[in-house]
């Protein structure tokens, strides 16, 4: 029997990961990847915590947040194809547009 | 016949509809005809209803006409309903029949204007409004015509508004009168809390039925709806708007400021003359205050020098006459001087107007001269005029109306009748300096032009009424008739008859005289010529401005309102609630430089908020 701390480890470590991917990568295609790693991290932990109760609740919601992944993501991927059409760019940093009026 | 009354107010109302709606597209021949056509039309049925009243009038002297249910509310009710009793088949005569010929001298007199056809939409609204004043049988629907004829009288008296004066005077004159009707409002409302209805029948009876004379509510009633009269009427202390109300074009001031409008004020203290009985003390008050305006107008109008002002303070005295027969409770005989000087005060108007058409627009009477042979029509309906507001004995109806209302202040005491007749004096002499100054002595000035039909006969036809409609009611050595009183009668009950000493009607004859013959001799050896070039004295100043009362108002009302106005213009409690909007403002500038659009910097934060969360849940 597997403890329930691996996971929990394992989603820890994923989510950390995605994290860095987050605040290093300008290019928003990979911005979106890490934000999936983080949900997938955060779904992880939810089957962990089934496990640690003995419940399937966990993995229930594990389902409901894979749906919610795909789409957020195709929401996302709208946005960036939109955001390329007009930036001509995917560096994210480049869509500080934003003003106060003059 | 007597059911078509509505259309009499209707026929107006449908010219002033079709000139506003499609006037500019008209040519102005067609603008005439529907302007003057309209009211022609009205005083048509209205001299059918006035023949059929004559030969077959209804029971109690009284025709009711209810068009529509206005407001109907458990304890209150108003209906837009029509009432016509001799007083107010008077007043509609008088309105339709001179409205209609001032209409008639208009479409010559304002030929070529601007505006031509606003001109005519304007006064047949006007016309429409009076009408409906005086037919009223509600008086919340009177207090529509009332605010209706002073909208129609700013209109028209700010006609000429490229000129800022005019624009100006417009104001005044409409400012004034809605100070006046603010106190009329609150009358109203207290009558209808009161007796739960404004139907002036139910009112009267209800007040004689609830109010004992001489107690303070019928005072406090009356004397609130005396001020919008007074205010309407251009009675001292509110009076400042009459002279500069001449602004607008002659006929205007022919019809709106001399013959109808200014008399509403008389005509709403007749209407409710059993209200005004149950308040001896306002009715002394009415009488003081004529008297001071018929003394204060005459001096202003003795030192005028353009013509119109003077008929405009002549206008008030002779409404301060009217109000003076009031306060002694006569009202046949201030409604017989409402008649005649409505005719005679409309000849004096547009007499003055066929005279400065023909001198380029010229008003100053010193620059005019000589005149009786170049404008010998003019002379003649001026001459018939100012023998009226003079009351000249014996040939005109200012006399007879005049002696009628003295007579009937005589009876009252000599104190107000010696005030009459000192004013009676005054007005021969400044009429007559006017007269003398603007037809005798050399001539100043080219005359232009030449009068056509519809100048001459709005003339000789008010001319020829304004000698013939005194006989209507004579004093006793005159043959004594009593036409006109008796036809008021069933309205507003016959006064007494009482015996004057011989004297009396001796003393009326003999005042106007003598102010024609001293303002003769002051003509004939130059005196009004010299007086009119010289600087005026600080005395002449004084009269020639009114007596102070603009002054006077200016600093008591207008400058305090202005301070006051340029205090508050920066609206210190909105400066309050404006601090507010600065901190969001201050908040967002030095905030703002968070939101930088740099998208990693923003998750940092969020991690490091959440971290911190998270922290705080579990170690504090």
């Amino acid at each position: 029997m597997t403890d329930w701390r691996d996971p929990a480890g394992l989603a820890l470590a994923l989510f950390l990961l995605g994290l860095l991917g987050l605040l290093a990568r300008k290019n928003l295609v990979f911005v979106l990847m890490s934000v999936e790693i983080m949900l997938n991290a955060a779904g992880l932990l939810f089957i962990a915590a089934g496990m640690r109760w003995g419940t399937p609740d966990g993995q229930v919601m594990f389902i409901a947040v894979l749906n919610l992944a795909g789409a957020e993501l195709a929401v996302g991927l709208v946005l960036l194809l939109r955001l390329r059409g007009r930036l001509t760019t995917l560096d994210g940093d480049a869509a500080n547009l934003l003003r106060d009026a003059p | 016949m007597i059911a078509y009354l509505w259309l009499v107010p209707a026929l107006p109302l449908l010219g002033a509809i079709m000139l506003g709606l499609c006037g500019g597209a008209l040519p102005a021949r067609i603008n005439g005809a529907i302007g003057a056509g309209s009211v022609g039309l009205a005083a048509v049925v209205a001299l059918c209803i006035g023949a059929a009243w004559l030969a077959h009038p209804p029971p109690q002297q009284l025709f009711t006409q209810v068009l529509w249910s206005w407001i109907n509310l458990p304890g209150f009710s108003a209906s837009i309903a029509l009432a016509l009793d001799p007083v107010s088949l008077l007043m509609m005569l008088i309105i339709s029949v001179i409205g209609f010929f001032i209409h008639l001298f208009s479409t010559e007199y304002m030929q070529g204007e601007e505006g031509y056809s606003r001109y005519f939409a304007y006064l047949n609204l006007f016309v429409a409004c009076m009408l409906l004043l005086v037919l009223a049988s509600d008086l919340l629907v009177m207090f529509a015509g009332w605010e209706g004829v002073g909208v129609c009288s700013y209109l028209l008296v700010g006609f000429w508004f490229a000129e800022p004066a005019n624009g100006g005077a417009a104001q005044k004159s409409f400012i004034v009168t809605r100070i006046a009707d603010i106190a009329m409002l609150a009358g109203l409302l207290l009558l209808a809390v009161q007796f739960g209805t404004l139907d002036i029948h139910t009112v009267l009876a209800g007040a004689v039925a609830a109010w004992p004379a001489g107690t303070a509510m019928p005072a406090l009633a009356a004397s609130l709806l005396l001020i919008g009269g007074l205010g309407k009427s251009a009675q001292a202390p509110l009076q400042t708007w009459l002279p500069d109300a001449m602004a607008g074009p002659t006929p205007v001031s022919a019809l709106i400021h001399a013959a109808t409008m200014v008399t509403a004020g008389v005509y709403l203290v007749v209407r409710l003359h059993a209200l005004f009985a149950l308040a001896p003390g306002v009715l002394a008050a009415i009488g003081i205050g004529a008297a001071l305006t018929v003394l204060l107008a005459a001096f202003a109008g003795l030192v005028q020098s353009d013509i119109k002002r003077v008929l405009a303070y002549s206008t008030m005295g002779q409404i301060g006459y009217m109000f003076l027969a009031l306060g002694a409770g006569a009202w046949g005989a201030a409604m017989f001087h409402l008649l005649t000087h409505a005719v005679f005060k409309a000849l004096l108007f547009l007499s003055a107007g066929a005279i400065s058409m023909r001198l380029h627009h010229e008003q100053n009477i010193f620059a005019m001269g000589g005149l009786w042979r170049k404008l010998p029509a003019a002379f003649a309906a001026f001459a018939v005029g100012a023998a009226c507001l003079a009351a000249l004995p014996l040939v005109d109806c200012g006399f007879f109306s005049k002696e009628y209302l003295l007579a009937a202040l005589w009876a009252r005491g000599p104190w107000l009748w010696a005030i009459g007749i000192a004013g009676a004096f005054l007005t021969g002499l400044y009429i007559f300096r006017a007269f003398f100054t603007v037809f005798f002595g050399g001539a100043q000035t080219d005359v232009a032009g030449s009068y056509g039909p519809r100048i001459i006969v709005p003339l000789a036809a008010l001319g020829a009424a304004a000698l013939v409609i005194g006989w209507l009611q004579a004093p006793e050595f005159l043959g004594g008739a009593a036409a006109f009183s008796a036809f008021l009668a069933p309205a507003i009950g016959v006064a007494p008859a009482t015996h004057l000493p011989v004297l009396v009607p001796l003393t009326g004859m003999a005042a106007p005289l003598a102010g024609m013959a001293l303002a003769y001799t002051l003509h004939a050896n130059g005196f009004w010529r010299r007086q009119g070039a010289a600087t005026p004295g600080a005395v002449r100043r004084l009269c020639q401005t009114g007596f102070g009362f603009d002054a006077a108002y200016r600093f008591l009302f207008v400058t305090p309102f202005l301070v006051t106005v340029r205090a508050l213009r920066q609206d210190p409690v909105d400066q309050a609630f404006g601090v507010l909007e600065r901190l969001a403002v201050a908040l967002h500038k030095n905030l703002r430089h968070a939101q930088n659009g740099k998208l990693r910097r923003y998750a940092g934060w969020m991690m490091a908020g959440s971290l911190a969360t998270f922290l705080l849940l579990v170690f504090a």
